[in-house]
């Protein structure tokens, strides 16, 4: 055990990691979720019920939006996970007990971070008000309450988690297959003596490493396709977007897995270290990335994390294409920290990729 | 014949933190010739091997293998030399034709299909090429190690103990090829342990410790030695070899079967030591000594230089 650090590392760092992660970073009840607010009418009812909201903890207004394609916008893009539409004569209508709606659209994608928030909603727009509702206005403080609530759960309306969980699937196989492939592929080499032979041989090292991730990234390709196949037919996952986007896409993702892969490679001694590895860089994609908990949750130091693997943005981008119908202009602000990313560990891997055996 | 020496190099240096593998060792051998390397286990043969090829790099030393510079030609030194393991390190999991069309392609060897069928047919292994490489028995694990670093057509081959495990008639079969493959011009660096190899070499190189002790062919290197051998044979040797060892002059008493070889550096003190016991039990000849004596001596008088 002395003198296997990496193992010792594992029995102790993966408690810890755990430990950590589940402890202090997975919260299933996310607060503070951006929102943006579509303010249309100016009367003071309409500011208290935004106090009110925001007090609520469950919201954090980041932005005001000046038109409806603006705040579908922001809500396409993942910048703001509601907007809450304050309509023209909200004011009038309230005082004139007409029931006026305000309309809440959620980015329901991932129906575990709207859930709670949406929730709170209803019991807020009972309470809020009574503070302004009062004298000959208090009859409007009734049982149904002064509000019409309308909440719009875009792209995924029903709440399926299915529709959630599936397509970010594929992110998960394609990091914990790609990454352990390619970081036992070169680990074998040097373990079973071939590698020595193959640096005999007059080959470059990016020939090489090049030559190692050609074959995954078809590999990759399989795996893709059958969770596609999966989604569409077995779990009917909508795709509202575009298929191609989406192919292209995976290309940089599994190329950063790749490229991390080989990192690991030329890191470790043999493939048992490869492979603990491996499980050191899978475990905090799992937790950080959004896959299984709500990413908007997490405190900031987590999500800044969760911000630097590439498995957080490629969700992103994935459930954007099928759920959302995102296009290029949406998906490449995500893209360009995975290309990063995979930029990044190629080079770190061609680096430390020795031609020699010393 | 294009290179005079296939390889000229002089204080090669390799160090892995305070351990020095090989010490300043200077080599030549010349094109066409098979030069045996000896030495004991760590004593730097692999390592040295392994700078003349560019898998390490020297910390010092200049000189030139098949006239690039080992310290900056490794590229050009890889197409031209043919390297095999001490370990047979070709893909276990591929068939033999399919080990050597990828050798071939990494040397980018012209007419792939011709050369990998004609390496296949050399190894008469034609009906066999499908083969996986990890069912072959050690003797042809070692015969297609051979085919595949020559399929490129090598002029100087680095061979790192490749008769290692192999049965005595592979053996025989393994050195009447290279004795042919060197005829052809071809040159060869052959690490090896057994004596009777070092005896089928042009020429010899003994490592030990890293540094080289002696080089040059079979009776040069007998005859630098100038090592005394006394064959006794007689009643109870062993008891005769202890009495022996404890005195001056003796380097070795070592029993081989029926007789017992008894050698020392210097004639006149070998005499005196075993006079007391020329006696009418035992029969003593005076033999000439072996390249087996002559290294046990070498290395034991190099360990002896080594003490502080």
């Amino acid at each position: 055990m002395r003198r296997d650090r990496l193992t010792f590392g594992m029995m102790i760092g993966i408690p810890l990691i755990q430990l950590t992660l589940f402890g202090f970073a997975i919260n299933a009840d996310p607060k503070h979720l951006p929102a943006a607010v579509l303010l249309a009418d100016q009367g003071p009812q309409g500011r208290t019920l935004l106090y009110a909201i925001q007090n609520s903890q469950y919201f954090h207004f980041i932005r005001e939006v000046k038109t409806q394609a603006e705040a579908q916008d922001a809500l396409a893009r993942g910048e703001v996970q509601f907007v809450i539409n304050i309509p023209e004569n909200f004011t009038r209508a309230l005082l004139r007990g007409q029931l006026p709606s305000i309309l809440v659209e959620a980015d329901a994608t991932d129906p575990a971070a709207t859930g709670n928030a949406l929730g709170s909603l209803r019991v807020l727009f009972n309470t809020a008000l009574q503070n302004d509702l009062k004298g000959p206005l208090a009859y409007l403080t009734g049982t149904i309450g002064p509000i019409d609530l309308r909440v719009h759960a875009l792209y995924n309306p029903e709440a399926i988690t299915q529709y959630n969980i599936v397509p970010g699937l594929m992110g998960v196989v394609l990091t914990m297959t790609m990454v352990l492939i390619t970081g036992l592929a070169i680990t074998r080499e040097r373990e079973s003596g071939t590698m020595e032979n193959l640096l005999s041989m007059p080959t470059r090292p990016l020939e090489v490493l090049i030559g190692k991730i050609i074959p995954y990234i078809l590999v990759g390709y399989i795996q893709v396709g059958l969770v596609l196949l999966a989604a569409r037919f077995l779990f009917h996952v909508p795709m509202v977007g575009n298929l191609i986007l989406l192919l292209v896409v995976s290309l940089v993702f599994i190329t950063a897995n790749l490229a991390i892969g080989i990192t690991i490679s030329t890191l470790a001694q043999n493939q048992r270290q490869a492979m603990q590895m491996s499980m050191f860089f899978f475990l905090p994609n799992i937790m950080l990335s959004g896959f299984m908990f709500p990413f908007r949750g997490m405190p900031g130091w987590a999500q800044v994390l969760g911000e630097m693997l590439p498995l957080t943005h490629f969700l992103r981008i994935i459930r954007g294409i099928l759920l959302k119908g995102n296009g290029l202009n949406d998906v490449a602000l995500q893209l360009w920290p995975i290309a990063l990313f995979a930029a990044g560990a190629l080079t770190i891997g061609v680096k430390r990729y020795r031609q020699t055996l010393d | 014949m294009v290179y005079n020496l296939a390889v000229d190099v002089q204080g090669m240096t390799k160090r892995f933190g305070s351990l020095t593998a090989v010490n300043h060792v200077d080599l030549q051998i010349r094109a066409g010739e098979i030069c045996g390397f000896l030495g004991p286990n760590g004593s730097g043969k692999t390592t040295f091997i392994r700078m003349l090829c560019g898998l390490l790099r020297p910390d010092e030393g200049s000189g030139t293998c098949l006239s690039h510079n080992v310290l900056t030609g490794s590229e050009a030194i890889k197409r031209e030399v043919g390297y095999m393991t001490q370990r047979f390190s070709f893909y276990e999991d591929l068939s033999i034709a399919e080990n050597l069309d990828f050798v071939a392609r990494m040397y980018s060897v012209n007419n792939r299909r011709e050369a990998v069928q004609r390496s296949v047919e050399q190894l008469g292994l034609t009906n066999r090429k499908n083969q996986l490489a990890g069912q072959l028995s050690g003797g042809w694990k070692q015969r297609l190690a051979l085919a595949a670093c020559m399929i490129h057509q090598p002029k100087l081959l680095l061979l790192d103990e490749p008769t290692a495990g192999v049965d005595p008639k592979a053996r025989r079969e393994f050195w009447e090829e290279i004795h042919q493959l060197a005829g052809q011009g071809l040159t060869f660096l052959i690490a090896t342990h057994y004596m009777d190899e070092a005896e089928r070499c042009h020429r010899l190189a003994l490592i030990v410790n890293g540094r080289l002790l002696t080089h040059g062919t079979v009776a040069e290197v007998i005859g630098k030695a100038s090592l005394t051998t006394w064959s006794v044979s007689g009643p109870n040797l062993l008891k005769l070899a202890q009495q022996l060892r404890q005195r001056s002059g003796v380097d070795q008493a070592v029993p081989f079967g029926d007789i017992l070889h008894v050698s020392g550096g210097d004639t006149a003190t070998l005499e005196q030591a075993i006079a007391p016991f020329r006696t009418e039990q035992y029969e003593w000849h005076a033999v000439e000594s072996g390249l087996e004596d002559v290294f046990i001596h070498l290395m034991d008088s190099s360990k002896e230089n080594s003490l502080p």
